[in-house]
């Protein structure tokens, strides 16, 4: 994927194709089982969107606790996904959800999608047109930063009882679900979840943080999410954001 | 490339893969939008593309083509005069060495664009893409609500 970074395009490009303008690419549709997010839908847009903070409140929950307003205005689900950084924190909750991601040419279901550090399933030609999140699901989410605008996560965590799913990042190469938590919380067994996701995960020592602390937030964060209500997080929109 | 700068038509030679931050300050000289980390994180290169705030150091220029580009030379009025927002940064002595002050000021305008009843939460909200190292925020958050009432 091409960024802007130091200054300047990397890798430089020969051709490049502003995709901000492609309508195609936005906008927030219903269907009768599933909601489906334009790849190019900035995430003050999904935060906005009724039908987001209705079906998807974990993921308005995460799309809110990215950068701040002027990342949220550029920033969109396809940049997330193509840009693969492990902490990426619509990530994990796109795992929660069993999201599908739809290109111009297929659809791969999210749990396909990340191939290693950075790397997707992705051709170098093809193009993310949107993502599709199943209704009904109920996902809850936290990230933990060094404050609440602006920060790159620590670790970030979307979690589901029903299916369980246990979706974490910033703490492998990439986004991951945690299969043995996963399993153990299958058998409603929440205290041997919170005990094998030291197990899934494979956290480094980093300029963020180490990999000790990742170890115990994260099985702090997974009991504070096990433990808690069972409704779906809810985001902090102030109210005076436009609706679209 | 063209676009609107504050109100005026206005083009641009070369790669359309230049940073928006750069065309300005360089070619059109718009200097009043400043740089500071270059990488979307402290929020000194603010500027709206129609009419959201964004951080320039991040978008392509290529990408602003027949867009309505504003800056903080254009949160002035046509008279040259200071709009009431800059008038209530001076009055609350929000702008120390000044880096962050067009951004801060951009970012300030859309949220008093979008609601003049903003509690002091909303206005951190709304500045949290801002970053200060002087004021300790507290007198911007001061200079922005009084401008709510």
């Amino acid at each position: 994927m091409v960024m802007l970074h130091a200054h300047a395009l990397r890798p430089e490009p020969e051709v490049l194709l502003d995709l901000w303008s492609l309508d195609e690419l936005k906008g927030v549709r219903r269907t009768s089982d599933m909601l489906e997010i334009g790849a190019a839908e900035p995430y003050t847009g999904i935060i906005a969107s009724p039908e987001v903070q209705l079906h998807l409140p974990a993921l308005a929950a995460a799309a809110h606790t990215i950068g701040a307003a002027q990342i949220q205005n550029r920033g969109t689900l396809g940049g997330n996904l193509a840009n693969a950084s492990p902490a990426g924190d619509t990530l994990p909750v796109l795992l929660a959800y069993d999201a599908v991601v739809v290109t111009d040419r297929r659809s791969i279901a999210i749990d396909e999608f990340f191939t290693g550090y950075r790397k997707t399933a992705l051709q170098s030609d093809e193009l993310i047109t949107a993502v599709r999140f199943p209704l009904g699901r109920q996902v809850t989410f936290r990230k933990v930063g060094t404050r609440a605008a602006q920060a790159i996560s620590k670790i970030v965590m979307a979690v589901s009882r029903s299916p369980a799913r246990i979706a974490i990042g910033s703490v492998a190469e990439v986004p991951l679900r945690a299969r043995r938590a996963e399993a153990a919380l299958e058998r409603g067994d929440v205290d041997g979840a919170i005990a094998a996701v030291a197990e899934d995960i494979r956290p480094i020592d980093d300029v963020r943080s180490t990999a000790v602390y990742r170890r115990t937030v994260t099985q702090n964060v997974l009991r504070e999410l096990l433990d808690g209500p069972h409704s779906p997080s809810t985001p902090t929109v102030p109210a005076f954001l436009p609706r679209r | 490339m063209r676009f609107t700068l504050n109100g005026r038509d206005v083009s641009c030679e070369g790669s359309g893969a230049r940073r928006l931050l750069d065309v300005l300050r360089e070619d059109l000289g718009a200097t009043g939008t400043k740089e500071g980390c270059g990488e979307g994180e402290c929020g000194a290169c603010s500027v709206l593309i129609d009419g959201e705030v964004v951080d320039s150091c991040l978008v392509a220029v290529g990408q602003v083509e027949g867009r309505d580009v504003v800056t903080v030379e254009g949160l002035a009025l046509e008279d040259g005069s200071l709009s009431r927002l800059q008038h209530a940064f001076i009055e609350h002595g929000a702008a120390q060495c000044g880096i962050c002050t067009p951004g801060m000021l951009l970012a300030a305008h859309v949220l008093l664009q979008q609601s003049r009843r903003l509690t002091v939460d909303d206005v951190r909200v709304g500045l949290a893409g801002n970053l200060c190292r002087c004021t300790g925020y507290t007198k911007i958050v001061d200079a922005v609500l009084s401008c709510t009432k």
